[in-house]
């Protein structure tokens, strides 16, 4: 896995925050290990019929999530597309809220009237959750926009995929980003795999330096790295701060699951998936470096995962007992009334 | 040609399953949505409907079997005049097949026994209440330019999360000159020069709305705005009742609509139709300076994203304006601007006028035509149309847009549904013509209402013509 490419010299200067404590590892595990035990339920719900249409899993990405968040600070502002589950969890917001969202139940985030890919959490700074491939970058932009209007010190971190860096409107946001300095922090996924076109199939050139003729600085990553995604984060969350403008981030990160729950991923080979699996597993790997550094012993790691597995049976107990919205719904939100 | 029923996937991980029971037998009629057989995956037993209509002519697969692999031919539908002996081994491959629909077993109440009444099944709602006469008792003369500049200028000292952005609306002071000396007075984090990114800048405006800013997005021209239409409408529109009431957007998108004068067919569009059909936004099109103020004050005062759609011909005709800041023109209410008693014409923006001049026309035939600026499309104030047609039985709608689909299409339907007994006279609608606008002065010219032809469908829908 292609490590940072294109650090400016400032950060090998200016040494990097201290490698993270036991505390804090153990705090990525229980975060990465709780998106992907979500989203094992959310799969076998779906199996069982009681999420229906597009479900878009996460599963083998939740290093990039969990390592940027821990960046962050409260006030900044989350935006993604509808791969966002993840985003959500590490945002803070509720397991059951996802959950009864995704079963379309009153108890959800969006009271059911959302879904999987639209839910959203003023309370948490989360701004979706968007079905429409690239719309959260401008609208990211905007919430960095309304940092800088209001002048706080928030910024607006904004996740979009290998597919979505080709629409026309990321452009014309970076555009602006960096005509106007916004605190922005463009986070590229980079799964490989647009739906079901290779990234070799349908980008030229590499992702991260897409910002380049803006004078974005772009930065490659090891996405499947919680350690190396929250250091690359550090750095460039403090240089978004002290009012330098966007940064992208290029994420070099997999999913294992086909795109959505109908993709049978008949584009990549099983060997593929299986080598991801086994040899770059984000999960796996930060419990080796815990376990090889004596931060942690085997007994807390299965406390974790007992916690983590109480959390996420709950939610799905609480998504199946909510009861479906009131007809009377149908007709509510449609307008904020005066 | 016989129709192959295929053992459906009844969930994202099923390769195979038991089919556990046919409901229908050989020779049974089956139409659309009738339930097939009944099928056993590893997690649930799920109903197959047929999707196609005729008759069961042979099971292939018999009751009772397991470990049926998806897509395997299961039975065979016969349509009129086949039968049994067809030999099913002749079914080519390209014959059509089809998958049957899985239906999850529910035992719950089927949803229109419990469906609420939409605002739209009622009686026609009643417009919001306006005080907006009183102020007129002090006006000054003012254009419909001036009189946007002061509505935004005022909401901007009032409020300070009030900005405008767009192409050109700073340094150059509006490509129409709407935003003269904004820039001025509030300074360039306030009035914000744009680049050429229509979609760009209608979804950063819509995420500062989300955030709790009030912009107004202008776009030098609505016939620009069909690059950021997705924003507008995936983004603004559908975000509150997406989030379950939790993010709003209160964002006005304003600019000239319509045809201005000699500018072909990709500058010479009204849009109002469009953006009238999407639930989430507001839609208004006012004619006279005073409503283009009191509208603009509400538009950026109101919650919801809000289409304000301007008209460059008006944009330097003068009007009566009410000096006071209180003025405010709700949105959501109609005004009369001629009392007649004859035909019912309704209009909005630049077509009002053309409907008053139609009404001059009429007078001296001796018809007398009750005049409805609709100021706003949406939500239409459907009650003022619909007392003033239960008065004069006829009605003729005018709008610069094309006729399908059409403002005059929609108020036709509201009259059948709420003046149906009242009417004498089928509507008649006004519309451009429905052809891309050419360039020619003359073929221009025909292509726009005029105030002859609005006459001319007034006058036949008294039968006087």
């Amino acid at each position: 896995m292609a490590a940072s490419r294109r650090r400016p010299k400032a950060q090998t200067d200016s040494a990097p925050k201290q490698a993270a404590s036991a505390e804090e590892l153990l705090k990525y595990y229980r975060e990465m290990l709780l998106i992907r035990r979500f989203e094992e339920k959310a799969g076998q719900l779906y199996g069982m019929g009681l999420i229906g249409g597009f479900c878009h899993l996460y599963i083998g990405q939740e290093a990039v999530v969990v390592g940027v968040q821990a960046a962050l600070k409260e006030g900044d502002d989350v935006i993604t597309s509808y791969r966002d589950h993840g985003h959500m969890l590490a945002c803070g917001m509720d397991a059951k809220g996802v959950m009864a969202e995704l079963t379309g139940r009153r108890g959800g985030y969006s009271k059911g009237k959302g879904g999987s890919m639209h839910m959203f959490s003023r309370e948490k700074n989360f701004y979706g959750g968007h079905g429409i491939v690239g719309a959260q970058v401008p609208i990211g932009t905007g919430l960095a926009f309304a940092h800088k209007y209001n002048k706080d010190d928030g910024l607006s971190a904004v996740y979009c995929g290998d597919g979505a860096i080709n629409q026309g409107q990321v452009y014309e946001s970076f555009n602006m980003a960096a005509l106007w300095k916004l605190p922005v922090l463009y986070v590229i996924e980079n799964n490989k795999y647009a739906m079901g076109t290779s990234q070799e199939r349908a980008a030229a050139g590499e992702l991260f330096q897409r910002g380049s003729a803006y004078g974005i600085p772009g930065v490659q990553v090891n996405g499947m790295d919680v350690q190396e995604v929250r250091a690359a984060a550090d750095q460039w969350v403090e240089y978004i701060r002290a009012g330098n403008g966007p940064v992208i981030l290029e994420m070099k990160t997999y999913r294992y699951r086909g795109h959505s729950m109908s993709d049978p991923a008949k584009y990549r080979t099983k060997e593929e998936v299986e080598k991801m699996r086994s040899e770059s597993d984000p999960i796996d790997k930060l419990k080796k470096v815990m376990l090889d550094g004596a931060f942690v012993t085997e007994d807390q790691l299965k406390e974790i995962d007992r916690e983590v597995k109480a959390i996420v049976t709950e939610s799905a107990e609480f998504a199946q007992q909510s009861p479906e919205p009131d007809p009377s719904e149908l007709w509510t939100d449609v307008l904020v009334e005066a | 040609m016989p129709i192959e029923v295929l053992m459906p996937a009844l969930s994202p991980t099923m390769t195979e399953g038991k089919l556990a029971k046919w409901v229908k037998k050989e020779g049974d009629e089956v139409k659309s949505g009738d339930v097939l057989a009944e099928i056993e995956t590893d997690k649930a037993t799920m109903e197959v409907e047929a999707v196609d209509e005729g008759r069961l002519g042979k099971i292939l697969v018999a009751e009772g079997t397991e470990n049926v692999a998806v897509n395997t031919p299961i039975a065979v539908i016969l349509g009129d005049g086949e039968d049994a002996t067809t030999n099913l081994s002749n079914i080519e491959e390209s014959s059509p097949k089809t998958a049957a629909q899985p239906v999850i077993k529910d035992s719950g109440q089927r949803p229109d026994a419990t469906m609420p009444t939409g605002p739209s099944k009622g009686p026609a709602a009643a417009p919001p209440a306006s005080d907006e006469d009183k102020f007129f008792d002090k006006t000054v003369k003012k254009t419909v330019r001036e009189a946007l500049r002061d509505a935004m200028a005022e909401e901007m000292r009032r409020d300070p999360t009030v900005f405008l952005m767009g192409e050109e609306v700073a340094q150059y002071q509006g490509a129409y000159k709407v935003s003269q000396n904004l820039l001025q007075e509030f300074g360039p984090d306030r009035v914000i020069d744009t680049p050429i990114t229509e979609y760009g800048f209608a979804g950063l405006g819509v995420g500062a709305a989300f955030k709790g800013l009030r912009p107004i997005v202008e776009f030098m021209t609505f016939n620009f705005a069909m690059q950021a239409i997705d924003h507008i409408v995936n983004s603004a529109a559908k975000t509150l009742y997406m989030s379950g009431g939790q993010m709003g957007c209160p964002i006005v998108f304003r600019g000239p609509n319509g045809a201005a004068a000699r500018v072909a067919a990709q500058h010479s569009q009204d849009f109002t139709p469009w953006y009238a059909s999407v639930p989430g936004l507001k839609v208004v099109a006012p004619y006279s300076a005073s409503d283009f103020k009191g509208l603009m004050k509400a538009a950026i005062r109101d919650p919801n994203p809000v289409i304000f759609l301007e008209n460059e011909i008006l944009y330097g005709q003068s009007f009566e304006v009410p000096e006071s800041e209180d003025f405010i023109v709700p949105i959501g209410r109609a005004k009369i601007r001629r009392a007649g008693t004859d035909v019912t014409i309704t209009a909005h923006s630049l077509m009002v006028s053309y409907a008053l001049a139609a009404a001059e026309l009429l007078e001296k035939e001796g018809i007398s035509a009750e005049v409805i600026d609709l100021r706003t499309i949406r939500p239409l104030d459907t009650e003022t149309v619909v007392n003033s047609v239960k008065k004069t039985n006829r009605l003729v709608t005018v709008e610069e847009a094309w006729p399908t689909c059409s403002i005059g299409s929609e108020l036709s339907a509201l009259m059948m549904e709420h003046a149906f007994d009242y009417l004498d006279a089928p509507v008649i609608r006004v519309n451009g013509l429905d052809v891309p606008m050419p360039y020619a002065a003359n073929l221009e010219k025909l292509v726009l209402p005029s105030p002859e032809r609005i006459a001319d469908a007034a006058k036949k829908a008294c039968y006087r013509a």
